[in-house]
């Protein structure tokens, strides 16, 4: 190797690992900024209790509740409507039907649509024309409009991750295109779905623009799907924008987000990888 | 192709076939012809698959041979603007009818691709499943039906300690035995079987070869291969397959002894010479 060359490849290699050293910098700066605010005044009754205050004081009790509640009505209803459009996609090429290329194309305008746009929609039709109001429901309907795309897309892979032999063997068998696709095609979507669902709970999570317009600020327990809820990550935005002197506990609930995003994401790449493994399928 | 390279030896005197069988249609084709969106694959295709015997189809690639086994057994219903025109009857009765069970069909018409293809599964459920959607749900019945199979391509003693490893772990050539086993395992008459040993290592491919002629007079077989020395060693029947005017057409069809050594066509003459191809 020549001495510029040498040179060269050094020089690169130091630019690459500035890269990865700023990159992590950032996120152990968040990271530890959360952590030394949040995580070391951070009390059992602080899940429990009520907030009080105007959140300044007490816990995050029914915070908690009503985000488990929201992002459950988003699960609920976007998993087997993915399932559902993920076997659809998979089964008809996209090349020989229009109404295939139509919903293709939608979900790709769907999974870049920002999420107050979501918002809006959802306090528009959810809300309003359906009458539920500011309410669980609302916002968990608005989030699984808004996960649904990163559901199928991941469902879908899965999906496609069957070579197209099997069908082709499955049906020299004289097996039916039912039997097929229950025994063969979604055993070998599930690692696909779970990691779709685990993402897509993750950003349902984290949502805020989409819940403010639907699921509400109100910070009672609720009592049924129709109560308006507060999530986790508007109280956070709440007490820091809005309530002088809620920063402490501000950062309290976002290191227990951040908390659970962290456990969602290792759950993630566990069950993927214990799937991917176990799985017998190679492609 | 090794078809040089097996003309390259004076062939052998043919020996004399055990008598398989006595000629008797059970796959009659008349006339047959398909076409891929109004393109002609093949047409004005006649044969007669005899009962318990093997046949084999040689020829050049894209002339129609795969085209012709998945007529057979309606798999080209799966393609779109696939159109088939003549007349199938297996054992007398037309399977292009409208009233026909397709997935009986398919299970009385066994296939074999050229891929091994065993389903990503265990190597026991890749037999069972088909087993259990056809209906047999006796589990005692079931393993009977398995251990029966995987002797039968000589596979038990390779596997009966890790029947619930993945199919996909065996070796290139026993993934291909587990799918000519999971073929049998639903009875079939007839194995149409696509090049099955033309993804095989040697060996292995000697080894699916001497299972195949194991087969004679329990199947009525219809082989695909590309090995001409392979159709000489193991048909009883050969026919040969040709593209003339970019459609495939079944040139010369009769015993092995008749292809072989006194072809009636100049092309089969060339072919089975090396000459062409
Ligand atoms: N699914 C298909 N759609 C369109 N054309 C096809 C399809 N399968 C095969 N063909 C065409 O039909 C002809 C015969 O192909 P094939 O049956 O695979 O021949 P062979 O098995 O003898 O090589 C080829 O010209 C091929 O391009
Ligand atoms: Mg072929």
């Amino acid at each position: 190797m020549t001495k510029s060359s040498c040179r060269k490849e050094r020089l690169v290699t130091s630019l690459i690992w500035l890269c990865v050293l700023l990159i992590s910098a950032v996120f152990f700066w968040i990271f530890g900024e959360i952590l030394w605010n949040g995580g070391s005044k951070l009390t059992f009754d602080f899940l429990t209790l009520a907030p009080k205050q105007a959140g300044r004081g007490g816990g995050i009790g029914p915070i908690l509740i009503s985000t488990l509640w929201i992002v459950g009505v988003a699960m609920a209803v976007s998993i087997p409507l993915g399932v559902g459009a993920a076997i659809l996609l998979s089964e008809f090429k996209s090349s020989e039907n229009i109404f295939i290329l139509l919903i293709r194309r939608s979900l790709d305008v769907l999974a870049g649509v920002p999420s107050i746009v979501f918002g809006l929609f959802g306090n528009a039709f959810f809300c309003k024309t359906l009458g539920l109001g500011f309410s669980i429901l609302s916002g968990g309907l608005t989030l699984a409009c808004m996960v649904l795309p990163i559901l199928i897309r991941s469902t879908e892979e899965g999906f496609r991750s069957v070579p197209e032999d099997y069908h082709l063997s499955a049906a020299a068998l004289g097996l039916s295109r039912i039997s097929t696709l229950w025994n063969l095609l979604l055993p070998a979507a599930v690692p696909g779905l779970i990691v779709g669902i685990v993402l897509g709970v993750g950003r349902a999570m984290a949502e805020t623009a989409a819940l403010i317009f639907t699921s509400g600020y109100v910070d009672r327990m609720p009592t049924s799907f129709l109560d308006s809820g507060r999530s986790l990550s508007i109280h956070i935005f709440d007490l820091s924008m809005n309530v002088s002197g809620g920063d402490p506990n501000a950062y309290r609930s976002a290191f227990v987000l951040m908390l659970i995003l962290v456990l969602i994401n290792a759950l993630a790449s566990f069950t993927a990888n214990y799937f991917f493994k176990r799985r017998i399928i190679t492609v | 192709m090794n078809i040089t390279t097996d003309s390259a030896y004076p062939w052998s005197p043919l020996e004399k076939r055990p008598a398989c069988c006595e000629p008797k249609s059970f796959l009659e084709i008349k006339n047959l012809s398909l076409s891929y969106k109004g393109e002609k694959a093949f047409e004005g295709v006649n044969l007669d698959l005899y009962q318990g015997c093997i046949t084999a189809l040689v020829g050049p690639s894209g002339c129609g041979k795969t085209s012709f086994l998945t007529a057979l057994n309606r798999l080209t219903d799966l393609i779109s603007g696939c159109k088939l025109s003549g007349s199938i009857k297996l054992a007398g009765e037309d399977i292009q009818a409208s009233s026909v069970d397709i997935l009986a069909l398919r299970r009385r018409v066994g296939m074999i691709f050229q891929k091994p293809n065993p389903f990503p599964l265990s190597i026991r459920k890749n037999i069972l499943f088909p087993l259990r959607e056809h209906g047999t749900t006796d589990k005692s019945e079931a393993n009977a039906i398995l251990e029966r199979v995987l002797q039968q391509v000589g596979l038990w003693d390779e596997v009966k300690d890790r029947l619930r490893a993945p199919a996909l772990s065996l070796s290139g050539g026993q993934q291909q035995r587990l799918c000519i086993a999971r073929a049998l395992a639903l009875k079939p008459e007839v194995l149409l079987m696509d090049e099955p040993c033309s993804a095989l290592d040697p060996i292995s491919g000697g080894i699916v070869e001497d299972l195949i002629t194991s087969l004679r007079g329990k199947y009525t077989i219809l082989i695909v291969t590309h090995n001409l020395a392979q159709a000489r060693r193991i048909a009883d029947y050969t026919g040969l397959f040709w593209v003339r005017n970019h459609v495939g057409q079944l040139i010369e069809y009769g015993t092995v002894k008749e292809i072989f050594e006194s072809p009636k066509e100049e092309l089969t003459r060339a072919y089975i010479q090396g000459m062409r191809g």
